[in-house]
């Protein structure tokens, strides 16, 4: 029998969130997100994605980014080029983020800034791209024999080219809490003193390990995915990047949002199916709620990990059900972006910040057929409704957790 | 910046030929190589089977974490954990390459797929330890045993009394071979205590400054792992005196790092 951690004794200095930002399937900036997230329209299409299988694409829906393809990267940073990377130049032209990391830079200077971005797979869709065009010895060809690309850190390493930043840079990869970690380690680094600010943010993008992988393990749909829903059979797999800039709130003028809290556990139990109790779960949202000094009374909305998958989706649906009362609007708006992996972390909590600033809280798209193992908590129906706190939940491979919670000024 | 102290409470080591840290030890005073050492390192962490069929790269992961929490004489379910990793398993990495760019993408093994993720050897150690304390999985490139041994001592100034680091990387397989210099597996790991508790003590403060040489013993036996920056901090343990290192730690910066006496 496992320990149980206890909860963080104190609560945490917030944290202002200045800026933020999300490309996924939706379009690019928080204006494109809060409109289609309004609008009920989802970003999901049928793959069309490679590598083929005995001639066809794999049969299932993808969140795909219109136009990566389009968009190289500037001369003076064509050495990083490959899809995740031109994602995440993308995802950081939109919403102020690129002026206010460099203003950052100017005000704390360029060591006093963290870069955390977070990953399943970085740039491994390159290194496919690369086995699939090997010499006739069997090489990488010699232009795609960069060693920079071909591993885990491109993802940091082109960030840090891109921004000039010279603060830790660290890529976090634990799989599909990638990036809702960031803001953890993040908050570490502010509050330990080691810098004055922190970009953090996420890139994930489609390639055909997670297609094939996760389709190997039985948790692809055929279909648009359906979170909570009765009939669900399995993810929507997308690719999406975003940023967010961190602060100390003593530092800045009035913020969007703050993070007020966070927690992180493990569920100690498989590798790649959650813990039958949603125990892992429950303290992460727990330690959250702890470390922000937030009652669980006093969050208005919480967007689920919520992928689809038959497993995941009773057991978070317990975890939440345990932890908060009926009123909570609890969502997944996997069905608009897709499962975006080590980015789910930056774009879900760039909805649940614009929920928080908008007060538009969405529902589940794609889902109309209640699972009775679900609580009153999981809503399908998007509502309008100002709220002070908003959550967001980020579950990944070895049972790996991070739940979030941001806050409106006190 | 004001620097980050901690204590070291237990330490682990494998890297083929020296598979202890005790080895490593006499190998670095005394020149002394153990005989009859395993090719590969068996994780007493998981079950057997378990142990013959993970990937290197968390067996080594997992075997040095053991005698690190071992040595400091700590239960492995009391400690959130740093897994710091270059490359992760280039072995998987050209698996799944290979696979996919085969005439059967969809054969791909669900086993290796999920031990594809970066952060596997950490799931597997939060599995087989029951370990509900949070655990990370990271990489800085050239400089990820320095980013892994900060956000460790981070996690102490911040808040938990002690804390796992475990950095580990294996060697690279097929085509992949051609781009990244990574041979031999090797690990290393440090239960980080913010109490003394008879450990040598760590402080840690990023500056400017010129990485510190690898020329120790232990560096020069296991010259082409990716995990060879952490060599100088280990190489340093192995001997009573007190060190004063410094490792590259991304951007031009350095992670500039003092140990104590034993």
């Amino acid at each position: 029998m496992s320990e149980i951690p206890t909860a963080p004794a104190s609560v945490m200095a917030p944290l202002a969130v200045t800026h933020y930002t999300a490309t996924s399937a939706l379009g690019r900036g928080r204006a494109a997100h809060l409109e289609a997230l309004r609008a009920g329209r989802s970003g999901l299409r049928p793959n069309d994605l490679g590598p083929f299988d005995q001639g066809a694409p794999l049969p299932t829906w993808i969140g795909r980014v219109a136009g990566v393809e389009d968009a190289p990267l500037p001369a003076e940073l064509a050495e990083w080029e490959c899809r995740n990377n031109r994602l995440a130049w993308l995802a950081l032209q939109h919403d102020g983020l690129l002026e206010a990391v460099q203003a950052a830079r100017a005000r704390h200077g360029a060591s006093r800034v963290a870069i955390v971005m977070g990953t399943s797979t970085a740039s491994i869709g390159e290194t496919e791209d690369a086995y699939a065009q090997l010499n006739e010895d069997g090489q990488l060809p010699s232009h795609m024999r960069r060693a920079k690309i071909h591993t885990p850190h491109s993802l940091g390493n082109f960030v840090q080219a891109a921004t000039g930043l010279q603060g830790p840079c660290i890529t976090v990869a634990t799989a599909c809490s990638s990036s809702a970690k960031v803001f953890a380690q993040a908050a570490r680094l502010i509050e330990a003193g080691i810098v004055d600010a922190a970009l953090v943010g996420g890139v994930d993008t489609l390639c055909g390990s997670v297609l094939y992988g996760f389709n190997a393990l039985g948790l692809v749909s055929k279909q648009p995915c359906m979170p909570f829903d009765a009939r669900r059979d399995g993810l929507s797999l997308g690719e999406a990047g975003g940023f967010a800039l961190l602060e100390r709130a003593e530092d800045t003028d009035a913020a969007a949002a703050y993070l007020l809290g966070y927690g992180e556990s493990s569920d100690a139990h498989h590798m790649s199916a959650p813990h039958p109790e949603g125990l892992g779960a429950q303290l992460a949202m727990r330690d959250a709620l702890a470390r922000a000094g937030v009652d669980a009374g006093d969050v208005g909305y919480l967007n689920l990990h919520g992928t689809s998958t038959p497993a995941n989706d009773s057991v978070e649906a317990k975890a939440v059900h345990a932890l908060f009362p009926d009123q909570l609007h609890a969502s997944s708006t996997k069905g608009w972006t897709g499962h975006t992996l080590g980015a789910a972390g930056i774009v879900e909590s760039t909805i649940a910040m614009l929920a928080l600033e908008h007060g538009f809280l969405p529902g589940t798209l794609n889902s109309d057929v209640p699972d009775p193992a679900c609580g009153a908590q999981i809503r399908f129906a998007s509502q309008e409704q100002p709220i002070r706190h908003a959550m967001n939940n980020s579950f990944g491979f070895g049972g790996n957790n991070c739940s979030l919670l941001f806050g409106r000024r006190a | 910046m004001s620097g980050l102290v901690a204590y070291i409470a237990g330490i682990g080591y494998w890297s083929k030929g020296l598979p202890s840290w005790a080895d490593a030890v006499a190998y670095a005073r005394e020149g002394v190589l153990p005989e009859n050492a395993p090719a590969r390192p068996s994780p007493q962490l998981l079950a057997p089977n378990e142990r013959r069929r993970a990937p290197e790269s968390v067996a080594v992961a997992l075997e040095v974490a053991l005698a690190a929490c071992q040595a400091a004489d700590r239960d492995p379910a009391t400690l959130p954990s740093v897994f710091a990793s270059t490359h992760g398993d280039l072995g998987i990495t050209d698996y799944m390459s290979q696979t996919l760019a085969g005439e059967d993408p969809a054969s791909i093994s669900p086993t290796r797929f999920h031990n594809s993720v970066h952060n596997a050897a950490a799931g597997y150690w939060t599995i087989g330890a029951g370990c509900m304390h949070p655990a990370t999985a990271l990489s800085a490139y050239d400089a990820t045993f320095a980013q892994g041994l900060l956000e460790a001592m981070v996690q102490i100034a911040t808040g938990d009394p002690a804390v796992l680091l475990v950095a580990y990387d294996t060697a690279a397989a097929g085509p992949l071979m051609s781009i990244h210099q990574a041979t031999g597996t090797l690990g290393g790991a440090l239960v980080l205590t913010k109490e003394a508790t008879g450990g040598r003590r760590i402080a840690v403060r990023l500056d400017e400054g010129a990485a510190t040489p690898s020329r120790g013993p232990l560096s020069l036996h296991e010259p082409g792992n990716a995990m060879h920056p952490m060599m100088p901090v280990f190489d340093a343990l192995a001997h009573d005196a007190a060190a004063s290192l410094c490792l590259e730690a991304g951007a031009g910066r350095a992670l500039l790092i003092d140990i104590g006496p034993a």
